[in-house]
């Protein structure tokens, strides 16, 4: 698997950290036990198209949310994790 | 009758009558309409349940229905290793019921699984490792489990074509647990499908659910590739899978799918006695029969249903190989391949009830699935025929998440690719 970071270009995958599903939401702080415990623990885990983060560990430290699909490993896009949160396109945390 | 059990009399009689009286070892029936359970997986775990609700339970209107064939996932993906080296209180007594199932187990359902108890080396190769290993060993003997601290000329007299001055892994030692070793695992699934289907046990293949009916918060049956199959109870045994299928009827759990994957050497004489595993990385090592080394690592660590991986981790189980055993690289790999599993939020299983009624979950196996499976159908069989746990998988609930009460090993927390 190749991912094209925005900053550095095509680089191999093992450059990078996985961190998961990048579209949960942080509970508020006074949220219920409930969802916090859905937050930390369950996931959709789809086997198909998923949003996930990465972490250019390797390379510029970029915290990076991926299009990929978990069947096939195909990339579909990769945005700056910052650019997304200022999109408004969830909660990259 | 003699042709129906395995023996040396069977054996015999059919080298004098050519090999030609053998028979299929299960029927390939049609579903019928409705079934007491329904177990969804047939895998391992899902086979090995289906015998324990036979034999130990007398419950034999069961179905196993399985999207390929039987035996078609991860119960012939792995590395063939059982042990129960485990140190926490919620893990060790289930995985050492899980070792003495398998000691007994081709006595049980009368087929030659090729249980090899050539015991599992853990090596160490650092003083807080010998450490850890002897807490762990201890925390076995505890349990009533074998383990043994060997030093390193101990180790040494075992294998000596290992690198023990190794500049930065130096091998210090190891735990041994002289029970552990190695099974044939096609065998395992179709040894328990042939023992279950001589119960009456219905093996429902090619017939892939594709929906769970839940009538007034209570699961009524499976929709399939091969019509709607009715059922009082179904459990599901599709680890790899198990976010999918419990999906279906609305639940999300605790686990992401991720690929792991497993690589056999060309066959050379016998190098490697025993299971050896590297302590400094993530490498495990067998011979098999046919004289491959068997060997092993860490999961990709991304989400993927793909049974298949990528270099980053062929590249890093060959330099934990090296590390080990530098002649190692002397052999050619011969075959390659992956294994989707489910990772749990702990690193540890599942097997409870769900919150939807007549729905039973087995299901987080990690990547040690393989050494759990008679306990796993055993425990398995144990809720789905009293609706209680067994007391040996009493910890390994489904809530134990939202509680707190998870079972974690290696204590790194909700971080399924760190398990």
């Amino acid at each position: 698997m190749r991912i094209n970071c925005p900053h550095c270009g095509v680089r191999g995958a093992e450059e990078f950290a996985y961190h998961g599903d990048a579209t949960l939401r942080r509970p508020a702080a006074d949220a219920a036990p409930e969802a916090w415990a859905d937050y930390v623990y369950l996931r959709d885990n789809p086997a198909g198209r998923q949003r996930e983060l990465w972490y250019h560990a390797a390379g510029c430290h970029a915290w990076l949310v991926m299009e990929r699909d978990t069947r096939t490993h195909e990339i579909f896009s990769v945005t700056p994790a910052r650019d997304v949160a200022l999109a408004g396109g969830g909660d990259v945390a | 009758m003699w042709a129906d059990r395995y023996s040396i009399v069977s054996v015999l009689a059919q080298a004098l009558r050519g090999q030609q009286g053998w028979k299929p070892v299960w029927r390939e029936p049609e579903p019928k309409a409705e079934y007491d359970v329904v177990i969804v997986g047939g895998g391992g775990h899902g086979l090995a349940t289906a015998w324990y609700l036979a034999s130990q339970h007398g419950i034999t209107n069961v179905a196993v229905v399985e999207k390929g064939y039987l035996g078609s996932g991860n119960v012939g993906r792995n590395t063939t290793i059982v042990r129960s080296n485990y140190l926490l209180p919620g893990n060790i007594p289930f995985y050492e019921h899980s070792l003495k199932l398998w000691e007994g187990l081709e006595q049980d359902i009368n087929y030659n699984a090729m249980v090899s108890q050539r015991g599992v080396l853990n090596l160490f190769h650092s003083d807080g490792q010998r450490d850890a290993y002897a807490r762990r060993g201890n925390a076995m003997r505890l349990h009533g489990v074998d383990a043994e601290l060997l030093d390193q000329a101990a180790v040494r007299r075992m294998y000596p074509h290992f690198d023990y001055d190794n500049a930065r892994f130096p091998i210090q030692g190891g735990l041994l647990q002289p029970r552990g070793g190695t099974v044939r695992h096609d065998a395992v699934a179709w040894g328990y499908a042939r023992a279950a289907d001589r119960r009456g046990v219905d093996m429902i293949q090619n017939c892939e659910v594709t929906g769970i009916r839940v009538e007034a918060g209570r699961a009524v049956g499976v929709e399939t590739g091969r019509g709607f199959i009715r059922a009082k109870k179904i459990g599901l045994a599709c680890a790899g899978n198990s976010s999918r299928v419990a999906a279906m009827a609305g639940l999300r759990l605790p686990i992401e799918s991720h690929v792991l994957q497993a690589f056999v050497s060309e066959g050379i004489k016998p190098l490697v006695d025993g299971v050896v595993t590297f302590g400094a990385g993530h490498f495990y090592v067998s011979q098999s029969d046919k004289g491959g080394l068997v060997f092993g690592g860490d999961i990709d660590g991304y989400n993927s249903y793909a049974q298949r991986g990528n270099l980053p981790v062929v590249e890093d189980v060959a330099e934990g190989g090296m590390a080990l055993m530098p002649g190692l690289g002397r052999l050619r790999l011969l075959r390659q391949w992956g294994g989707v599993m489910d990772m749990s939020m702990d690193g540890s299983p599942i097997i409870d009830r769900t919150p939807v009624e007549g729905l039973y979950l087995n299901a987080g196996w990690c990547y040690g699935g393989f050494k759990a499976t008679p306990a796993s159908g055993w425990c398995f069989a144990h809720l789905l025929a009293r609706d209680e746990p067994h007391e040996v998988a009493r910890a390994l609930r489904l809530d134990r998440f939202a509680s707190g009460h998870v079972i974690d090993e290696k204590g790194v927390g909700a971080q399924p690719n760190l398990h």
